[in-house]
């Protein structure tokens, strides 16, 4: 808590400075808090966003990023950051930005398309050259030669999504038999080799450490590893059956209209729906909704059935409860 | 006796340099308050929202229950091997001369200065299969990083200073004319260093094992990047306590906190009773 405290009053520090610095040379400013590892995609976005909206407006606009875990960044937006717009990986960390303190409004999910969120991801497995072993979809990671790695869905919302694609994908392949379903997810579990707390920590693991035979994390993510260790001839697989992930964003309104920024902010967030924003987001490898970019980049992103959260648990208030909560599901999967 | 006295008397001026005692002491209880009792009364508060039964179900879970194990078995094998290798490394710095002592002695300290969090990674890098030791280790079939036997390493690294640090001065004190005496009254080595000099460094290698294992019973940075965290193999108590946190949970965050609390003050509380009793003993005050 109290290193929490101090890294939000250097990020308060920081952002007042650049304020301070930046009022003389913009007409207007915007603060976007968003998640861990989406730092030089809003750093591009921005730049888009910015040209956009001189051509638009004839007014110039300063763009200010806080990057953090997204569950700490809503923690500090409810005890007083006042962003704009957030952008984040968690639908739960924007709805507890309603929960506590009504900073979006509760029918935040309705205010732009595909549920507020304007690009997506999935779940998908990074393994070593040649993929030795043969590893295609989740059935293949509970035989028992298969390590597999991950990180703690107790403590990383990457675990979480894991977790809940395979047991998506337990759900499809034992209809109606929940006793098979535990069974495949338990089995499933027990093939990890590590839990680490965080996405980079299992990277890491998988790397450099050289654990495991596959990783499991965002496609995004994985196509970033993949890209970054060239030498290392990790391929890509993408299982048929994975986990919606959606990237939900939303005008913190109060805030926003402290700031007098509402329409901006609300521009900012539109404008990530346009077919230029979307090619850049697929660029970063995420996949998009816009029909033309998503020809453009068919090759890049494999068909996937993607099961959404409502489909295997209802929604993220009882995922939450029934799974992932103290004596959930999770817990009693893992227990000897 | 009589040193006893000569040392009371000459301790007592010292006693005035620093002005009044009730202010001295004023200020020394205000800190006290302020820093170490004040954050654990809030630690004590956030359970109390609990009734026993809820208190008792979380710090009970089995999974939890399994993490007590780990860690305090770690905590022992950490403690006791800094135990001889700190006793050790105390002696070769207090009783030799060689060329590059003093950085040595300064590199004592590193553990302490290090971010926990480094020397974890330091540590798995170094202890994975692929690693320089983990790869040696590995031809003799022994896994360290991502086994409970990475945990001992990872607590014995950030632990080692305090036996080190507490032994050393006790053994730079030690008389060698004690030794001399026994040596000359025909003991040999083994005897004189169990008859003599162990005895007068125990109580401060007690002490070093000691905050060694409450240190190690709480470390968390170092731990868990070599851990593996293997559900009811390898996780230890702090990352109970940090999943918790990651739930909003924070009573029985603080719930199994106080767990590990009660157990390090238990074992100081221990320590310094029997110190104070074993030191009456052998010099008869």
């Amino acid at each position: 808590m109290k290193t929490f405290k101090k890294a939000k009053s250097i990020v308060a520090a920081i952002v007042l400075g650049l304020g301070v610095s930046q009022v003389q040379a913009s007409d207007q400013s915007l603060l976007n808090s968003s998640y861990d590892i989406a730092r030089e995609l809003f750093a591009s976005y921005n730049e888009h966003f910015a040209q956009y909206w001189q051509e638009k407006t004839g007014q110039t606009v300063e763009i200010r990023q806080s990057h953090g875990g997204s569950s700490r960044q809503a923690q500090a937006i409810i005890e007083g950051l006042r962003a704009d717009v957030v952008t984040f990986n968690q639908v739960t960390d924007i709805d507890i930005l309603h929960q506590r303190g009504k900073l979006v409004p509760a029918d935040w999910r309705e205010q732009l398309p595909n549920a507020s969120s304007p690009y997506y991801s999935t779940m998908a497995y990074l393994v070593r050259e040649g993929n030795p072993k043969n590893i295609q979809n989740w059935d293949d990671l509970a035989h028992e030669d298969v390590s597999s790695v991950f990180p703690n869905p107790k403590t990383s919302g990457n675990g979480r999504y894991t977790y809940l694609a395979a047991y998506g994908y337990a759900q499809q392949a034992f209809p109606e038999d929940q006793d098979a379903i535990d069974s495949f997810v338990r089995t499933f579990l027990n093939r990890v080799a590590v839990f680490d707390t965080g996405g980079r920590g299992a990277t890491t693991t998988f790397v450099e450490r050289g654990i495991g035979d596959v990783l499991i994390t965002f496609e995004s993510e994985v196509n970033n590893i993949l890209a970054e260790f060239p030498d290392q001839n990790f391929e890509v697989v993408v299982p048929k059956v994975s986990f919606l992930a959606e990237f939900p964003v939303a005008v913190v309104e109060r805030h926003a209209q402290r700031n007098g920024n509402l329409e901006l902010a609300r521009a900012y967030l539109e404008e990530l729906y346009s077919e230029d924003a979307q090619r850049l987001l697929a660029g970063f490898n995420y996949r998009v909704h816009n029909e033309v970019v998503q020809q453009e980049f068919s090759e890049q992103f494999p068909e996937v059935e993607l099961l959404t959260i409502e489909q295997i648990a209802g929604s993220w208030d009882s995922a939450m409860e029934v799974h992932f909560a103290s004596g959930g599901k999770l817990d009693q999967l893992q227990r000897r | 006796m009589s040193l006893a006295i000569t040392s009371a008397i000459s301790l007592n001026p010292s006693k005035r340099v620093l002005p009044g005692f009730a202010l001295s002491l004023g200020i020394s209880l205000l800190f006290i308050s302020l820093i170490l009792l004040l954050p654990i009364t809030g630690l004590l508060l956030q359970t109390a929202g609990m009734s026993w039964n809820e208190y008792w179900s979380v710090i009970s879970d089995p999974r939890v229950v399994a993490s007590y194990k780990v860690t305090l078995w770690a905590a022992a094998w950490a403690s006791a091997f800094n135990g001889v290798v700190g006793l050790l490394l105390a002696w070769v710095l207090v009783r030799y001369e060689f060329p590059g002592k003093r950085i040595v002695d300064a590199l004592m300290d590193l553990p302490f200065a290090l971010p926990t969090a480094v020397a974890g990674i330091t540590l798995s890098a170094l202890f994975a299969e692929n690693g320089w030791y983990g790869s040696i280790l590995a031809e003799a079939g022994i896994k360290v990083a991502f086994t409970p036997l990475g945990i001992i390493v990872a607590m014995s690294f950030t632990s080692l200073p305090f036996v080190v640090r507490t032994v050393q001065p006790v053994l730079e004190d030690l008389a060698v004319e004690d030794e001399e005496a026994a040596i000359s009254m025909g003991g040999s080595d083994l005897t004189v260093f169990r008859r003599v000099i162990f005895p007068s460094l125990w109580p401060a290698l007690l002490t070093g094992i000691a905050l060694s294992f409450t240190r190690s019973l709480g470390e968390f940075g170092a731990v868990i990047f070599i851990a593996g965290n293997m559900p009811y193999v390898s996780e230890i108590t702090s990352l109970m306590i940090f999943i918790r946190l990651q739930e909003f949970d924070y009573a029985a965050a603080s719930a199994i906190a106080s767990v590990v609390l009660l157990a390090s003050l238990i074992l100081l509380f221990l320590i310094n009773i029997w110190q104070a009793f074993y030191l009456r003993r052998i010099h008869g005050r």
